[in-house]
């Protein structure tokens, strides 16, 4: 026992000489993610911490848990906390089915010209920066200039204020993202369909089944696991939504319903003139940690009720 | 596939007619947009003002052009995007095969826990204070090392480029290359290498359009303009509507300036999308093959 462990170790050990280029080759990657990965986590002791400049992060003195108390009790806590789950929901229910909807209509179609030109098409606004698409969305829904109010005139409606309105904020958001991404989301679901196994659709039209009918029992199976995995993977990522976008569409009028968790952090920190680090952190590390714990656990769920998961 | 396409059910014809007008709703609600934008900044001022522009560009002009290359503050932002993702995605590249390669050899002792190490980034990081103090103590605030080095590195991409080199490149090559004493460095430069030029590919093109496209690293670390990315300045000109009076002095009627301004930004997102738009006819394959390999899972 004890031999054969002593001879494990020294044929690991020169399997590391071998191959010392390697360690070589990885310190520099290594040596960023420890400066620009961990140390920031390092930082993270700031928000059990009352924050003084001169004393650094490490010299402040230590204060508990009287953050996280302050942001719950905070009138702030409820409305950033509602709005970031309900924003990231909708956008989840509503954005997720609709790339897998579009794959299966690709997939299906007998024309080649077509398929390759709505891909073409439907791929491009992935490559819109977050500054132009919010830029797209101001102009467009300007109420005295914006297209969308032009044609509302036409049929005879009210020009609607749709960035000044609370109410509308998170429909513009959820739908403008759609628009922008679920073309490039069908990717992964064709490459999927194209790994179904073309003699289960034989045997399906044998049978007498219609092309409705297989993609009901032969596309959508086939790639079902692919709609899980990612299922996981969104699901878990309900506490970080696109933080840069939400930022940009952001105003006064819409404040109410578009400050979530992260912009808040923001918003009492840098962009404050009474800057409160500590609450900031403190405030970030809740969210970073609630996200944590949901990635986990719908991994979990998804290792227990079938075989797929992500690690 | 063929036969079913010379007899066709009655209830197919009616699917693929449905699934077919379904496909052409999409490709225009997609479109449309995309097309308004270019011809509103092809379009006379008082036209885009007054609602004119639906489809077509309405009394053709190039105004808003010209007062896109008037505003010094866009080429100078133009001229510092370039320098930040030409610079920025060689130190990328070259950080993600660096550390691509050696974990994806599998009798590297140790890979599995730097690999971990890595991932790990992915579910949790530090957040936007620890960083901003990190970024402040280093002294790159207002330099453009911010620009560069907290962004040097996506794990993501390391992954799917770790992903790429251990199905393409086996053991068995590695060995009898090793055999023949060739050391790592040397199978990487010359066999690794240039056996990989589809994923290196996907990796500049991942990297430069981040490149291009991010603004929050800027808006965060740069205070002085004329360090200012292209996207900086369009936020100023897109979302915060600040116009260069310069622009707009020959126009003296408010109704013609609020024109001239809004012509400019209808033509700024053309020009500031333009050389990806341009790019991403002949690139577009490697992209979605970039987006399959991140799916299979390493």
């Amino acid at each position: 026992m004890q031999a054969s462990q002593q001879s494990d170790w020294i044929k690991k050990w020169r399997q590391m000489r071998l191959d010392y280029q390697l360690y070589v080759l990885v310190m520099l990657p290594v040596a960023w993610v420890v400066l620009f990965q961990y140390f920031p986590m390092y930082g993270l002791q700031l928000a059990f911490k009352d924050f003084k400049i001169m004393e650094g992060i490490t010299g402040s003195p230590w204060t508990g848990i009287d953050h996280f108390i302050k942001f719950f009790h905070s009138h702030q806590f409820w409305t950033v906390l509602k709005n970031t789950i309900f924003i990231s929901m909708y956008e989840l229910l509503a954005g997720f089915p609709l790339p897998i909807i579009l794959a299966l209509a690709l997939n299906a179609t007998l024309r080649t010209r077509m398929k390759l030109t709505v891909q073409f098409v439907t791929y491009m606004p992935y490559f819109i920066s977050t500054v132009v698409m919010v830029g797209m969305i101001l102009q467009f829904l300007n109420p005295r200039i914006g297209i969308v109010n032009m044609l509302l005139g036409l049929v005879g409606l009210d020009a609607v204020n749709f960035m000044g309105e609370p109410g509308w904020f998170k429909h513009v958001y959820v739908w403008s993202g759609i628009w922008q991404t679920t073309g490039w989301g069908t990717i992964i679901y064709l490459a999927a369909l194209a790994g179904v196994n073309p003699d289960l659709h034989e045997a399906a039209t044998i049978d007498g089944a219609n092309r409705l009918q297989r993609i009901r029992y032969v596309d959508l199976p086939g790639i079902m696991p692919t709609i899980v995995t990612l299922l996981i993977l969104n699901s878990g990522n309900i506490m970080s939504i696109g933080f840069e976008k939400i930022f940009l569409m952001q105003n006064p009028l819409n404040i109410g319903s578009s400050e979530i968790i992260t912009t808040y952090v923001y918003a009492v920190s840098l962009a404050s003139s009474s800057p409160d680090y500590s609450y900031a952190t403190a405030i970030g590390l809740f969210n970073s940690l609630i996200n944590l714990i949901l990635i986990m656990s719908v991994n979990q769920i998804a290792k227990k009720t079938g075989d797929t998961s992500l690690w | 596939m063929k036969d079913t396409k010379v007899r066709l059910t009655r209830s197919d014809k009616t699917f693929y007619w449905v699934n077919d007008l379904f496909l052409i709703v999409a490709f225009l609600l997609v479109l449309y947009p995309l097309v308004y934008i270019i011809s509103a900044s092809l379009s006379d001022r008082v036209a885009v003002i007054s609602g004119k522009v639906f489809l077509w560009p309405v009394d053709f002009s190039l105004e808003g052009y010209v007062a896109v290359f008037k505003d010094p503050r866009i080429m100078i932002g133009y001229g510092n995007t370039l320098f930040y993702t030409a610079a920025g995605t060689l130190i990328n590249v070259v950080l993600t095969i660096l550390a691509a390669y050696p974990l994806s050899r599998k009798t590297m002792v140790g890979r599995n826990v730097i690999m971990y190490i890595f991932a790990f980034t992915m579910l949790f990081h530090g957040g936007l204070i620890p960083n901003y103090l990190l970024i402040k103590n280093l002294g790159m605030i207002d330099t453009r090392w911010a620009m560069l080095l907290p962004a040097a590195l996506s794990i993501w991409n390391v992954i799917i480029a770790r992903t790429f080199y251990q199905t393409t490149i086996s053991q068995e090559l590695y060995e009898a290359a090793a055999m023949d004493g060739c050391s790592h460095f040397r199978f990487m430069w010359s066999i690794v290498l240039p056996l990989s030029k589809a994923i290196t590919a996907v990796m500049v093109l991942f990297y430069g359009v981040f490149h291009w496209n991010s603004y929050f690293n800027a808006f965060l670390y740069l205070k002085s303009p004329d360090l200012f990315p292209l996207q900086i300045v369009l936020r100023d000109i897109l979302v915060q509507n600040e116009i260069d009076p310069a622009i707009v002095t020959d126009a003296q009627q408010m109704q013609v300036k609020q024109g001239l301004a809004e012509l400019l930004k209808y033509s700024i997102i053309i020009v500031a999308s333009l050389p990806i738009w341009l790019v991403y006819p002949f690139v577009q394959k490697h992209f979605v093959k970039g987006v399959m390999i991140g799916s299979i899972k390493g």
